[in-house]
Formats: structure tokens, sequence, C-alpha cells
């Protein structure tokens, strides 16, 4: 089945990208699930959006070239940015900020497109991704951020951790929470403007949070709980890439659709756990 | 070597308008346990965050270690258990033995890694809790009591000089609650840890702190535990604002 991966170049590119995304989008969704935060990769995946239609009507109407995963990640960090700065306006209700990104995101992304006067069929590749339409520069870019990402989550795990855990008592010890939250949501939008080419704008979030949710139901402490969510994201994204190439189907559905079957595998098993354990005591 | 720990001049503090804290003076001398009491809405938690410098005083100084407030950065070298530790997200997956190391991130420092020696100090302190039976049970399965005691291992790992402690006994049971003082005796005298500790239960602060002091907005007493036993029913209940026999424990 992984014949044809292997053999085309478009489809290679795309195997590689998705692997690689598969290990990002869970290794920040972990983070990002831990501190109740699940929204934000919506909010900036739309944002990501608005960048993404800015490149194409660019392209289109001043034939400036500039990959739109470029302009997305230009948007998508500018977005990161501007939610730190209005969690911090609104620090007893810091959850407005993703309203209001969201749908600032949402609205810019329909002027620009009908500004180009709409591009139907790339749009749609947009929204829910798409097995043919990584190149080998945007893999080259993708691979390269991943790697940064990689480092850079590698250098501040224990803050990234105690910050996540208990903020007032991380600040308290005398970590710069400021800046390591700037970090954190920076490194987000890179990732969901990596990961949008693949499995769209309106699921990337949930290549970051499924995963996460599947592996908190079995997983024993944190560390633990990283490992298995990067594992269940590789099986979605390799599975759901290769389904949805012989199916027919953007990626971005049966990837999704992979990760949530996992997720229900392992509320079973959770159950039989615990049901096992049960009898093992009543006997 | 400092001989005092902390030191507060002329404080005032107000939230929005409400004054909480009133030209509040007094030091805590290094070695010493200072039990903090006094009625809900004190300003018991508010005084530990001004000291701890969550907040800022609308007037007056503080000084951690001879060192004025802004200028002190061994952070390190204090130890504090919160008053929401027993609030804290129940959901979260970490072991104990995460959340203990924890309490070394800031002190380990940032672009380093934990080493041997710094997960030998993890498992003392969950030893010294008398925790090493959970040491990789996730905390959210732990009982409140016990949950409570992990906090203070995280705040002990970092081999702290002052330890600040807000109501951590609250949800420990009667006899853990005994082990605890005994854990906190021996800290402060075996390894002259220097203590401030709020309780809302009298007696049995009386019995082990080395000081006493009674904030009400302000502070009303500050003395021996002796000194406090001489005093009459009258100063008692205007010390406290209401009568003293009463001993909440919710929150
Ligand atoms: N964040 C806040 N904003 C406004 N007012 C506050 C805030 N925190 C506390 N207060 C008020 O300040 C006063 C002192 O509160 P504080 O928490 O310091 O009391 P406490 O002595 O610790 O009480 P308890 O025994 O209940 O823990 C209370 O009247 C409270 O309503
Ligand atoms: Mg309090």
């Amino acid at each position: 089945m992984l014949a044809d991966f292997l053999q085309y170049d478009f489809l290679r590119n795309t195997f590689f990208t998705g692997i690689l995304i598969g290990i990002i989008a869970p290794l920040l969704g972990t983070f990002i699930v831990v501190r109740r935060l699940s929204l934000i990769a919506d909010a900036l995946s739309h944002v990501t959006l608005a960048g993404i239609a800015f490149g194409l009507l660019l392209e289109k109407k001043f034939a400036i070239m500039l990959s739109p995963l470029y302009s997305g990640m230009a948007f998508s960090v500018l977005g990161s940015i501007l939610i730190e700065r209005l969690r911090g306006l609104y620090k007893a209700y810091q959850e407005i900020a993703i309203p209001i990104i969201l749908s600032g995101g949402v609205g810019l992304s329909v002027i620009f497109i009908s500004l180009a006067d709409g591009f139907n069929t790339e749009l749609f590749n947009y929204l829910f991704g798409s097995v043919s339409a990584v190149s080998q520069n945007d893999f080259y870019t993708i691979a390269g951020i991943s790697i940064f990402i990689i480092i850079i989550i590698g250098l501040f795990f224990k803050e990234l951790f105690t910050l996540s855990f208990d903020e007032e008592h991380a600040k308290i010890a005398g970590l710069h929470a400021k800046y390591i939250h700037l970090l954190f949501i920076v490194l987000t939008a890179l990732v969901i403007a990596a990961s949008i080419r693949i499995v769209g704008v309106l699921l990337v979030s949930a290549l970051m949070t499924l995963p996460v949710a599947a592996s908190m139901r079995i997983a024993k402490g944190f560390k633990q709980m990283l490992v298995l969510s990067i594992v269940f994201g590789e099986l979605a994204v390799i599975i759901g890439l290769i389904s949805g190439y012989y199916l027919s189907i953007p990626p971005g559905g049966t990837i999704v659709m992979v990760s949530i079957l996992i997720l229900l595998l392992s509320i079973v098993a959770k159950k039989l756990k615990n049901y096992n354990r049960r009898n093992k005591t009543v006997k | 070597m400092t001989d005092v720990v902390v030191s507060m001049k002329n404080i005032n503090f107000a939230y929005e308008n409400k004054q909480v804290l009133e030209n509040i003076n007094f030091s805590i001398p290094s070695g010493s346990f200072l039990g903090l009491i006094g009625p809900n809405g004190g300003g018991k938690t508010t005084l530990i965050k001004l000291i701890l410098g969550l907040i800022k005083p609308n007037s007056g100084s503080i000084a951690l270690f001879d060192q004025p407030l802004d200028k002190f950065s061994a952070w390190d070298k204090i130890g504090f258990v919160s008053q929401k530790a027993n609030t804290f997200n129940r959901g979260f997956p970490a072991t104990v033995f995460e959340v203990v190391s924890m309490g070394l991130t800031a002190k380990v420092g940032y672009f380093k890694f934990f080493t041997k020696h710094h997960k030998e100090q993890i498992q003392q302190a969950i030893e010294q809790v008398g925790m090493q039976a959970y040491t990789y049970e996730n905390i959210g399965n732990l009982s409140g009591g016990q949950q409570q005691r992990i906090f203070i291992a995280r705040a002990l790992v970092s081999d702290p000089q002052f330890l600040i402690l807000d109501e951590p006994t609250v949800g420990v049971d009667h006899e853990n609650v005994h082990r605890f003082y005994e854990l906190l005796y021996q800290l402060n005298h075996e390894q002259n840890i220097t203590m401030l500790m709020v309780s809302h239960d009298t007696g049995t602060m009386t019995e082990h702190a080395t000081d006493i002091a009674c904030l009400n907005k302000q502070l009303h007493f500050h003395g021996k535990p002796d000194e406090y036993h001489a005093l009459t029913a009258n100063d008692l209940s205007r010390i406290h604002g209401h009568n003293v026999n009463i001993v909440t424990h919710d929150h």
C-alpha cells in the first residue's frame, strides 16, 4: 500500500511531511490540552487561513509569488502574539481572546478570497487538506520548522511543564512566565501553519488535541502521555493519508476519523482495565 | 549570614478601595517558626502574597534576607505551599515524581537538564513526607491530604531556607496533621529552616510555633505563645473580631 507513496515524488513529500506533523502537532497539543487552551489552535488556524488567502491574492492579482505557506505562517505568528496580548488585557476573561481572533481570521479570509474573485479548488484543499499539495520546497521548510520546534521544546521542557501545572508557583520560583508563554504560542502558530497543507484549516486543531485526549485516558504521568500522544498522532496521520489517497477523500477527514477511532479504543481500553481490576479485587 | 529573613515596614495595602492591611510592621528572625493566625478575610494570604512579590504594597517597604524585595532574586531560598494547592486541577496528568520535580525547575535553571543528583533529591523529598509508595502514581488519584503532602515535598525539594505555608493542613486527617507538625518541627530545629505558617488551628499552632502573630487588618499581637495564652478573653475578641472558639476549616 505504501508503494505509491514512495514511488511518486509529490506523495513522498506529503508522506514525510505527514510524519513530521504527526510528531509536532501532538507534541504542542499536549501542552495545549493540559493548559485548557484547545480552542486557541482553532483561532490560530483561521488566522492562518487569512494569511494563505492573502498569499493567494498577491499571487493572483499582483503576480507576487510568495508561497502561501509563508504568508500563512506570518499571519499565524502575528495572530498568536495578538492572542497573548489580548489575554493579558482581559485577565479575568482570557478565553475572550479566542472568539476575537477566530472571527477576525474568518473575516479577513472572506475579504481576501472575494478580492481574489474566489479560488475554489485551492480553497477546498486548504480547508480539508490534500495529499498532493506539498511541494519539495514546502517539505524542506516544514522539516526545518519541525527540527526547530523539537529543539526548543526540548530545551524549555521543564519550564513549560512547570508553568502548565501551576502558573503561580512557577512565577514565585522566578520563571519568566510571560516570555515562556509567548514562546509557546509562537511555536503553536508555526505548528499550525506547517500542518494546514495536509490536515486543513478546519481540522488542524483535531490533530493537536484528539491524540492527547486518547492518551490522557491511559497514560501514567506527563511524559508517558506525551510519548503516547505522538504515537497516536503518527498512527492517525499514516493510516489517514494512505486511506485518504486510495479512497480519494481529503486526508483531513480520514486523519481525524482515525484519531476519533483511537480515542474510542482508548476509552474502551480504560473501561476494560478498570473492569478487570474490579473483578480481581472481588475475587 | 542574615539574622532577619523577612522585614516589613509601614505596609499598607488595599484591593481597589478596600483597605486590607494597615500599617504592618514586623520581622521574622532567622530560625524562628512564626504562626500567623486571624479570622477569615483578615489579610493573611494577602500578607504572604506581598512577601512573595505577587502584589505590591501601596506604601511601606519589604525586605527578604536583608535585600529590598524588588532587588531580591534568590527565590530558590524560599519554599511556598499555597492555600489553593488543595483546589488545583485534579485531572492534570502528572506523577508524584513529576510534580515534586517542578520544585527544582527554577533552581536548575534554563537550558539545563535534571541530573541523577536532582533525581535523588526528588526521591528524598518524597520520602521526607512519607509518600514514597506513591512515587509513580498520578497526582489526581491521591486524596486531598496526600496531595497536600506532595506539595510540601515540592516546596522542600529545592532546600529552602525559608518555608511559607498557607493553611497547609486543611484536608489532612488528624494523625497526619500530627506527623506534619513533627516534620515541620524537625525541619525547623535540625535544618534550621525559618517558617511562616498560616493556620486556623490556634491550639496546635501555639504548641509548635516559636512566635505567634495575629492579623486582622492590623497586626494585633506578635509575641511568644506563652504571652498569647496570657491574653484575656477581652483581648482575644478584640484581636479576632469574633469569638475565638470558632475554628473554621471551610474554604
Ligand atoms: N484578588 C482580590 N481582589 C479583591 N479583594 C480581595 C482579593 N483577595 C482577597 N481580597 C479581600 O481581601 C481581604 C483579605 O483576604 P485574604 O485572602 O488575605 O484573607 P485571609 O486572612 O487569608 O483569609 P482566610 O482565612 O479566609 O484564608 C478579604 O476581605 C478579601 O475579600
Ligand atoms: Mg487565606
